[in-house]
């Protein structure tokens, strides 16, 4: 049934979304937009995992790596947003070129 | 070209669709919504690979929580006026350095990767996955074989959600803001 999709189409979408995650984490000019890119690149690496989960059937060890990943993206969200929040208080933009300084 | 493959195309075109808008566009707000629609897209895919619970856990987790708790930081920080800011001459010298830079990596990673999965020729042995669902297995082996990382990921959410409380916590007011 599943075997109606190639490989080969995965892979080059997770890339393409890898790829665009990037663009966005680099380019952004703001915290958020970087965090942004991040979830991007790590949906595109869990679709190779998953991907690659279609050819073990018995284990799916592919499909729970994934789902590890995305338990530890959760966590990293929540307190990457605790830190953009204490950040922004401290100098009052979440602008990256703007955090030049640990301590004011 | 079967139904499936064309739904794998039109849920791809959507994912990539909305990645190409979230880079495009200025608005954070926009790039948020349209983060969602990525998900979504993602998910779908997650379905057309036969990993359904990922698909709905997909949802739930990225859909239900991380994209309401970017909503809530989007809010929580007022950026200052794009419009504004892209006036000045030095900024706009600033981001296109960024700009092409990024595209740069960017495009030479997509490239490369592009190049490697061509060339690539994997030997898949094995039956690929059937119609059932992946519930069960997913279910023993995280109760058995990956009971630790199981574990681990469970104290790794709890630190993580003590340390975001405790960080989040307005400790030192600050004088200017």
């Amino acid at each position: 049934m599943n075997s109606a999709i190639p490989l080969f189409h995965f892979l080059v979408v997770a890339a393409a979304l890898f790829s665009l995650g990037l663009a966005v984490a680099v380019t952004k000019r703001n915290v958020i937009g970087i965090l942004i890119g991040l979830e991007l690149m790590l949906n595109a690496v869990n679709l190779n995992l998953i991907a690659f989960s279609r050819h073990d059937p018995v284990l799916l060890r592919g499909q729970l790596f994934a789902l590890f990943v995305i338990v530890v993206a959760a966590a990293e969200v929540t307190v990457a947003l605790a830190i953009i929040l204490r950040v922004y208080h401290h100098y009052g933009s979440i602008d990256p070129d703007e955090m030049k300084d640990l301590k004011k | 070209m079967s139904t499936e493959l064309l739904a794998f195309y039109a849920f791809a075109a959507l994912a990539l669709g909305s990645g190409i808008f979230i880079l495009l566009t200025r608005n954070l707000m926009y790039a948020a919504f349209a983060l969602f629609l990525a998900l979504l897209g993602v998910a779908a895919l997650f379905v057309l690979a036969g990993a359904d619970f990922l698909a709905v856990a997909q949802l739930m987790v990225y859909v239900g929580g991380i994209l309401v708790l970017l909503i809530f930081g989007i809010m929580l920080t007022r950026t200052p006026d794009p419009e504004a800011t892209s006036q000045t001459p030095n900024r706009v010298i600033v981001g296109l350095g960024r700009k092409f830079w990024g595209l740069t990596v960017s495009f030479g990673l997509f490239a490369v990767l592009f190049l490697v999965i061509v060339q690539a020729n994997f030997a898949l042995s094995g039956d690929t996955l059937d119609s059932r669902s992946t519930i069960r297995t997913l279910g023993v082996e995280l109760m058995t074989t990956h009971l630790l990382p199981f574990e681990i990921a469970g104290i790794l959410l709890l630190v993580a959600l003590v340390g975001a409380a405790y960080l989040a916590m307005h400790r030192n007011p600050d004088p200017t803001e």
